[in-house]
């Protein structure tokens, strides 16, 4: 919620759609995007602040480059264990009076909560931030139950109030300014004389939702982290009401991917430093809940953890991939990527956007969809250098490239596309010099009657013309670097 | 001393002013330049556009025929880049360990240009002159992944004349990315956008760096937009003297 203006006449964009099952290719789902000049302004503004924020605390530890390492080493050891720590895990939260669901994916996770909130004949739930609510489609599955979601996060309900879907995974709302959250809520709380100073927005949103707090039985969170050794979950947060929803309903329902599991207690040490530096650029976080299982007469009393797979342990048995789930989703390279800078998160066509979001969406969905996110990124590795965990992220993005390609160039369809053809043909062209010199020779005769007379190409025909609609390119020279040596070793004595 | 030149495909055809630099720069700075006839391509193209297998057959092609080669000198960083981030990964998956023993042994003898100068020669004053208000863009392989840090600004404060303009969000990337440009050429070119509001805001009349795709990137917008700063190697300035300026070429 920040924004650096008023909002003139914003471009409209469509509704996101944040099911890569549905969504665009990141190529057409960005063009609306990059019309919009409110959204980029609002995005640019935002991670500017937050990324200026984070140096400046991350430059205050001199122990920062082993924070990192430490964090990799701790999140791997819990990689190469993964199985073990759950059931650590389950075991530990059973004992404290918790009761622990396993998902494979999306649609039993669902059903697993369905069942749940059923059961206690709930006819609403209040929402903690959760993006692996939002990963499985949640919301829409408990409104189709007759089950209201009502998300408590100040950026989830301007989104949920606004019918918009989170476009970061910390600052969901990050692509919306103050004065349209003014609009969204005088709109939907009917509050004519609101003010759009941050005072008064968080006062109408603390007022609209204080009842639910005080009224609604059912809560759904995520989960930060889960600690093996003792079987708690642990929720990070800003705001505080979080710390209603743990601990104000009679029933509380965590979800949580399987890789947010950590071995010990002491993790936390390393885990919140690098988490709240990273993510809000903060020393600290104002609220971190820390709880196991029930605790008679003090908080809910029935407490479900649901361990979520959804393709997470596929990703597990391969090597160069691993390391994305190391992720604790902190959104630091977010902030720092220059794509994501332009487009904001909802061309990713997921609620993870970003680079992140690049090789996390299609290593869940199989690359069966979101081919096009591996490509989404200039490799320019702002990302790897911002990460608390030291995930590759460039290193990821080319191997899924790889795999796309693979998968791709079976297709015949693809003999005759122009990207492929030219891949092919400039191959077999650096395989050789000769040949590559009689290319350079052909290219310069191709290229001549595009090239201008000041010496430069201003249009070109097929995929050239992706390269000039905002750029020109310089004609070839007449005279290669190989040739110039050549002619100037004949010339020597 | 004896250095061998891997000029990267796209200097060789694009800019064979930046080869013709380097020449003239390291023979005045008594190095014997070598240029093996056989090159090409070090397959950068190919691996971050995902065609590993053709990626991996260039990057053996490179190593053998390099191998025996004292110091090998690139002047484009992603190319040293791709070297030394891909290779290891491309011989792991496609090659075997004798490629993989003949790959560590040349490694350390590969250098980008500004690590040839600083580094190996031990040299910051190159002897330039380039009377003119340069800025500076720190292409992303130079920064992160080379890590370059100051060697290009030493060189640069020593040439004589030079007025070094700081470009802001330094770090930023100019949004090429290879095929990205192609590929995602709308978000690419936005990028561009956003890159080159910080290298006008310097008023130099000349944006360098030690990578001509960022150069080839930002000056085809720059002409594009009918701006005069001109975009040029650095290995063009560095080679740039009183009796000999920079060759010009719009």
């Amino acid at each position: 919620m920040t924004g650096p203006s008023a909002s003139s006449s914003p471009a409209r964009t469509p509704a996101p759609i944040l099911n890569p099952v549905h969504a665009l290719p990141f190529p057409q789902a960005a063009l609306p995007i990059l019309r919009n000049t409110q959204l980029r302004a609002n995005v640019a503004h935002a991670t500017d602040v937050i990324q200026a924020k984070r140096a400046r605390l991350v430059q205050e530890k001199s122990d920062w480059q082993a924070l990192r390492t430490a964090a990799a080493a701790i999140r791997d050891n819990v990689l190469q264990n993964l199985g073990d720590y759950l059931e650590q895990f389950e075991t530990n939260c059973t004992a404290a009076g918790g009761i622990v669901h396993w998902a494979a994916d999306a649609d039993e996770a669902r059903h697993i909560i369905l069942d749940i909130l059923r059961h206690e004949n709930a006819s609403e739930v209040i929402k903690i931030k959760t993006m692996t609510s939002a990963e499985i489609q949640l919301n829409p599955a408990l409104q189709a139950a007759g089950i209201d979601p009502i998300e408590t996060d100040l950026a989830e309900l301007i989104l949920q109030l606004g019918d918009d879907e989170p476009s970061h995974i910390v600052v969901p709302a990050l692509h919306v300014n103050r004065f349209q959250v003014r609009e969204i809520f005088a709109r939907r709380m009917g509050l004519t004389n609101l003010a759009d100073d941050p005072q008064a927005l968080t006062a109408a949103a603390r007022a609209h939702l204080r009842k639910k707090f005080l009224s609604v039985p059912t809560a759904i969170s995520g989960a930060n982290f889960l600690i093996a050794e003792t079987g708690s979950v642990a929720i990070v947060e800003s705001e505080g009401n979080g710390r209603m929803c743990l601990t104000l309903p009679r029933t509380l329902i965590a979800l949580a991917g399987i890789e947010k599991v950590l071995p010990r207690y002491r993790d936390l040490e390393v885990m919140l430093q690098i988490l709240a530096r990273s993510a809000t650029g903060e020393r600290m976080n104002p609220y971190t809940s820390l709880w196991s299982g029930v605790v008679p007469n003090d908080g809910p009393q029935r407490f479900h953890v649901v361990l979520l797979d959804n393709g997470r342990s596929s990703i597990l048995a391969r090597p160069v991939e691993r390391q994305t789930l190391r992720c604790i989703r902190c959104a630091a390279c977010q902030n720092a990527c220059p794509v994501y800078r332009q487009t904001g998160g909802h061309a990713y066509g997921s609620v993870y956007g970003g680079p992140i979001g690049a090789i996390l969406t299609p290593q869940l969905m199989h690359l069966e969809h979101a081919q096009s996110l591996p490509f989404a990124s200039s490799l320019c590795g702002a990302c790897y250098e911002v990460c608390p965990v030291k995930i590759n992220i460039p290193e990821v993005l080319i191997e899924l490239r790889a795999q796309v390609t693979d998968l791709e160039r079976r297709h015949t369809s693809r003999i005759f596309d122009p990207m492929y053809l030219g891949m092919r043909i400039a191959n077999s062209l650096f395989a050789n010099a000769s040949r590559f010199r009689i290319a350079q020779r052909l290219g310069r005769i191709t290229l001549r009657p595009f090239t201008r007379k000041d010496g430069w190409i201003h249009s070109l025909p097929s995929l050239g013309s992706r390269w000039t609609a905002s750029r020109d390119l310089r004609g070839l020279p007449n005279q290669t670097f190989r040739d110039w040596w050549s002619a100037r070793q004949k010339e020597k004595p | 001393m004896r250095a061998s030149l891997f000029i990267a495909c796209y200097n060789d055809t694009l800019f064979p002013e930046t080869g013709r630099a380097v020449v003239r720069l390291l023979e005045r700075l008594g190095v014997t330049l070598l240029f093996e006839p056989a090159q090409t391509c070090c397959g950068q193209m190919h691996a971050n556009t995902g065609f590993r297998a053709e990626a991996f057959s260039q990057a053996k092609r490179f190593i053998r025929l390099y191998r025996d080669t004292e110091s090998v000198v690139i002047p484009s960083s992603s190319c040293v880049a791709m070297i030394r981030d891909q290779y290891p990964g491309l011989i792991a998956s496609l090659g075997n360990d004798a490629l993989r023993d003949e790959f560590n042994t040349l490694l350390p003898r590969i250098y980008e240009l500004s690590e040839f100068l600083i580094d190996k020669l031990a040299i910051d004053d190159v002897g330039a002159y380039f009377p003119h208000r340069v800025t500076y863009h720190a292409s992303c392989h130079g920064l992160r992944a080379l890590h370059l840090g100051d060697r290009p600004f030493r060189l640069l404060s020593k040439v004589r004349g030079l007025e070094l303009v700081p470009l802001a969000n330094l770090d930023r990337c100019c949004g090429f990315g290879g095929t990205f440009s192609i590929k995602n050429a709308e978000v690419s070119s936005a990028m561009l956008e956003t890159k080159l509001q910080d290298v006008l805001a310097t008023r130099a009349e000349f944006c360098t760096a030690l990578d001509n795709s960022c150069l080839m990137h930002l000056g085809g917008a720059l002409h594009r937009q009918s701006n005069p700063m001109r975009t040029i190697h650095l290995a063009q300035i560095l080679a740039s003297t009183e009796s000999r300026p920079a060759e010009a070429r719009l």
